[in-house]
């Protein structure tokens, strides 16, 4: 039954008026939304037939979770319409979201952990079935309708996470949704509970509700949905039934382009060690308060002229490993080397005026001051370097150190005009800039010190195909010049085609490592997802020794 | 390009000038309402405090009350410049006027050294009574605001425990005060007419210029108000935040202690109980009235002063004696809003034209697709 239904809702995306009303559970037209210097979507058009499980697929950044947002009433797009049921709606809160039977599973669960599972699902709707006896009763044939197995008196501090998202898709349903957004499910999930996530979808579907599925995990995207649209840079860039693709074809749609086939390029890889990094260990307390190990032996060794790349799925490490290198946090055991001197304790400003060069993955929190006119971004992170400063006060050792403000104006210009910063000038606050220009501000500052590494996370996330192309193509140049690169990224068309050597971080490790001209992004997703490990395809011999 | 350029040129002008006008106009607005609500002529009481507060003698008056004014709001612009709310200048000035004026009293030193001795004890107390805010916040993460309003309170007991008879204070008549400092440790007076203008404005000028170098102009200034716009910026890019906020209360209440100094060594010569209070929180408005820059605050203590020197003029023509408090509320609180509003608007404006920048281009966005691939090629 639930085949039939599927099979005549994944009409082609030109179809979509095509089925009717009836058929239809929500259409969303020409949906565009901006933020303050980026586009989040653009021409948005997706048509989620009733009682199937559609997939919203396409990179980090992609804009995905500012769709769902529109669509769940806590986003309200600058141009567009959303249809429910065939009928045009306006959406200014989840309560009107809620109204019109839309529920959302974020990706962080939204529960009080010292509430029972009964109190959580009534908190908030007590007015639907009171908070006794026929609420107990309703969350009763909830669960037992759709398997979720529920216990409503449990506290939901003792569950574990995939009780808690069942728990987060009862809440839902309890508000009678019709329409279920799982905002990245998986992600938070091993395996077997995956299967057991899943297991509930097709149920939920099998009753005729419909679930919209957010994910870039393409192997669980094609187990499951009936339908799948791709978003790439904002926009809807395809509608494809699973069925008729395959997960290469999946990823080439996200990624925008063929994926780059092996090339043959001029290696500027040198044997001369820059950045060293060993048996590197930190632990962290995590939001629960329980101390966890986020770094667990990290071992590698960038050499002058080397872009080292480092996939992996968000969330296992990569951000501690930049932090633990950059200095913001302290390792709890290991070294970092860098050009033979000694840093693992070191200042982050010691290892800045060192030359570290550092394009972060958040630029608003740790790259920008982004109320300050964009030439005070220029000094930041640099201010003791030429030409930020110009010395003690009269000359005299000891006295403050003073700004250069005017050398500093001028070279602010000068990164403008170099790397073809889009801004009516240097007096504008950062946040007035597009992301993309914004990025290639901070790629300049970070170049103007002639570092002698360059830690690049996600450099061209969030940022428009032009600027992306300059910030790849002054990557290239660093490496040329010697620089060692390390670079973090999702993205992994830019890790395969900026890349000497890939290593794969998984739960705080480096389990894998791949070379970039004979891997493929599959290999590397299976490593990412913990499947694989060790050598993938042909081993690089520069890395070799570290494991 | 410089199409944009004009624009955003008369844009940042006008933004510059909106916000203050607005303020005066609706505080302006504002105050004639109340004034009329309470049955008399706004008209008149505004003349009243342009002629009164115009006189010499009102001049000087009013030059006087804004040194202490000025400084508080100085030290309360440093901690705001961090985005750290030092609520405690009040605390800190009294405990550092009490030690100073301990201290200056029991010494006889020529005034070479006699001065600097009572400022530097001044000045070390305030650190020391506002670095313990900062102490705590760093290592303990309790918020500045709290620790800061508490110990204004412990400061007044503090000071009331040793202001007796046998602990630091001599009586005099109802009144208890430390012993009175000598000649010599006394500020020179600038000899105006009808009265001497405290020759402390030299501190209160000192420091406005202190600030508006050591903020703008130096490393250090820049690294505070790097965190004070971004604590992650400011951390990822090698500023350690934790010894920034101790230095920044350190400063803040440094300065705080010379709130006290104009009282001490221009007009009482020793802290007694009825040293002036409140001064602190006085600081606070102006520091937002002034918007921390370092004139405006200047302007703002000065307007402070004018219309606390006018109330009482208004007081004898029958106007309620409140109606100056109420008018400096409203003219802080016009200020604030009215900053606030100018900046969204401002933001908001940008925002469109930077969006409808972007979509246009967007549009126009298949030859960049072909240079995206071209660079691909290119690896």
């Amino acid at each position: 039954m639930s085949s039939e239904s599927s099979g005549s809702s994944t009409a082609p995306p030109g179809a979509g008026p095509g089925p009717g009303g009836s058929g239809t559970a929500v259409e969303l037209r020409g949906i565009t939304k901006r933020f303050p210097g980026v586009v989040a979507n653009r021409d948005i058009d997706i048509t989620v037939h009733r009682g199937t499980v559609h997939a919203l697929v396409g990179e980090n950044g992609a804009g995905k979770s500012t769709l769902m947002k529109i669509l769940y009433g806590m986003q309200r797009p600058d141009e567009g319409t959303i249809s429910i049921d065939g009928e045009p709606v306006t959406l200014h809160s989840p309560a009107d979201a809620i109204a019109r039977g839309i529920g959302m599973v974020h990706q962080h669960f939204m529960l009080a952990d010292n509430l029972t599972v009964l109190e959580n699902t009534v908190l908030g709707a007590e007015k639907l079935h009171g908070i006794g006896a026929r609420a107990r009763k309703k969350i009763k044939e909830l669960s037992d309708a759709y398997q979720l197995g529920v216990r409503p008196d449990a506290l939901v501090e003792e569950l574990g996470v995939a009780d808690r998202q069942r728990v987060e898709i009862l809440k839902a349903l309890y508000r009678g949704a019709r329409t279920l957004i799982l905002d990245e499910p998986t992600a938070v999930l091993v395996p077997q509970e995956v299967d057991a996530l899943f297991a509930n979808l097709r149920e939920l579907k099998a009753e005729g509700l419909t679930v919209l599925f957010i994910s870039h995990k393409l192997g669980e995207v094609l187990s499951v949905a009936d339908a799948i649209t791709v978003i790439r840079r904002g926009t809807t860039v395809a509608s494809v039934r699973p069925q008729e693709t395959s997960p290469k074809q999946l990823a080439e749609l996200m990624v925008g382009s063929e994926l780059p086939t092996a090339e043959t390029r001029e290696s500027t890889v040198t044997d001369v060690p820059m950045l060293k990094v060993e048996g590197l260990r930190l632990s962290a307390t995590d939001s629960d308060g329980v101390r966890r190990t986020v770094l667990d032996d990290i071992s590698f060794t960038i050499h002058k002229g080397e872009v080292l790349g480092i996939a992996g799925v968000e969330g296992n490490g990569q951000a501690e490993l930049v932090e633990a290198v950059m200095g913001m946090s302290d390792p709890d055991g290991g070294t970092v080397t860098l050009d033979g001197q000694d840093l693992t304790h070191a200042p982050t400003r010691l290892r800045r005026e060192s030359g570290i060069g550092y394009i972060p993955e958040d630029r608003h929190r740790h790259g920008l001051l982004l109320e300050a006119p964009l030439w005070e971004n220029r000094i930041l992170g640099h201010v003791t370097e030429k030409p930020n400063t110009k010395g003690p006060l009269l000359g005299i050792p000891g006295a403050p150190q003073l700004l250069a403000l005017g050398d500093a104006r001028a070279d602010a210009e000068r990164i403008v005009a170099e790397y073809d910063v889009r801004t009516p000038g240097i007096e504008v606050t950062a946040a007035s800039l597009s992301g993309g220009n914004q990025q290639k501000f901070i790629v300049g500052r970070e170049m103007s010190h002639h570092p002698k590494l360059l830690i690049a996370a996600h450099p061209t996330r969030g940022v428009d195909v032009g600027a992306q192309a300059q910030i790849w193509d002054q990557i290239r140049a660093a490496r040329r010049e010697g620089l060692a690169v390390l670079l973090i990224s999702a993205d992994l068309d830019e890790l395969i085609g900026l890349s000497d050597t890939l290593r794969v971080m998984y739960r705080g490790r480096l389990v894998a490592d791949a070379d970039p001209a004979h891997v493929t992004p599959e290999e590397l997703g299976s490593a990412m997802t913990g499947a694989a490990s060790g050598h993938l395809e042909h081993q690089d011999e520069t890395t070799g020794g570290d494991k | 390009m410089s199409r944009w350029k004009e624009k955003f040129g008369v844009q940042s002008v006008l933004q510059a000038l909106a916000a203050p006008a607005l303020a005066l106009l609706a505080a302006f607005v504002l105050s004639s309402v109340v004034i009329l609500a309470t049955g008399k002529d706004p008209f008149h009481a505004f003349f009243v405090m342009i002629d009164f507060g115009s006189k010499s003698d009102s001049q000087v008056w009013i030059i006087n009350k804004a040194i202490p004014y000025y400084l508080s709001a100085a030290a309360v612009a440093i901690g705001f410049r961090m985005n750290l709310f030092n609520i405690g200048v009040d605390g800190q000035y009294r405990v550092a006027a009490f030690f100073a004026a301990v201290v200056g009293g029991a010494l006889a030193l020529p005034g070479v050294l006699q001065i600097p001795v009572i400022i530097i004890v001044a000045m070390a107390v305030g650190a020391l009574w506002a670095g313990i805010a900062g102490v705590l916040r760093t290592t303990r993460g309790v918020s500045e605001v709290i620790t800061t309003i508490m110990l204004n309170s412990i400061a007044g007991s503090l000071i009331g425990y040793f202001l007796s008879e046998d602990k630091l204070a001599v009586k005099d008549g109802n009144l208890f005060h430390t012993p009175t400092i000598p000649e010599s440790g006394r500020f020179f007076l600038i000899p105006t007419d009808p009265d001497p203008i405290y020759g402390t404005v030299v501190v209160a000028v000192v420091i406005g210029l202190a600030y508006w170098f050591v903020i703008g102009r130096t490393r250090f200034g820049f690294d505070l108000r790097a965190v004070g716009r971004s604590e992650s910026a400011a951390s990822a890019s090698g500023v350690s935040v934790r010894r920034m906020v101790v230095t920044s209360m350190l400063l803040s209440g440094a300065v705080a202690g010379l709130v006290g100094i104009p009282t001490l060594l221009n007009k009482s010569f020793s802290y007694g109980t009825d040293f002036p209070t409140g001064v602190g929180f006085t600081g606070i408005a102006i520091a937002l009235l002034g918007r921390n820059h370092p004139f405006g605050m200047a302007l703002a203590a000065l307007l402070w002063g004018f219309l606390e020197r006018t109330g009482i003029q208004l007081e004898f023509e029958g106007y309620a004696q409140e109606i100056v408090g109420v008018m400096q509320g409203i003219i802080v609180l016009c200020v604030v809003i009215a900053y606030e509003i100018v900046r969204r608007v401002v933001l908001r404006r940008q925002q469109r034209e930077v969006g409808a920048e972007l979509s246009a281009r967007a549009g126009a966005g298949t030859e960049q697709d072909g240079t995206e691939q071209k660079a691909g090629a290119t690896a």
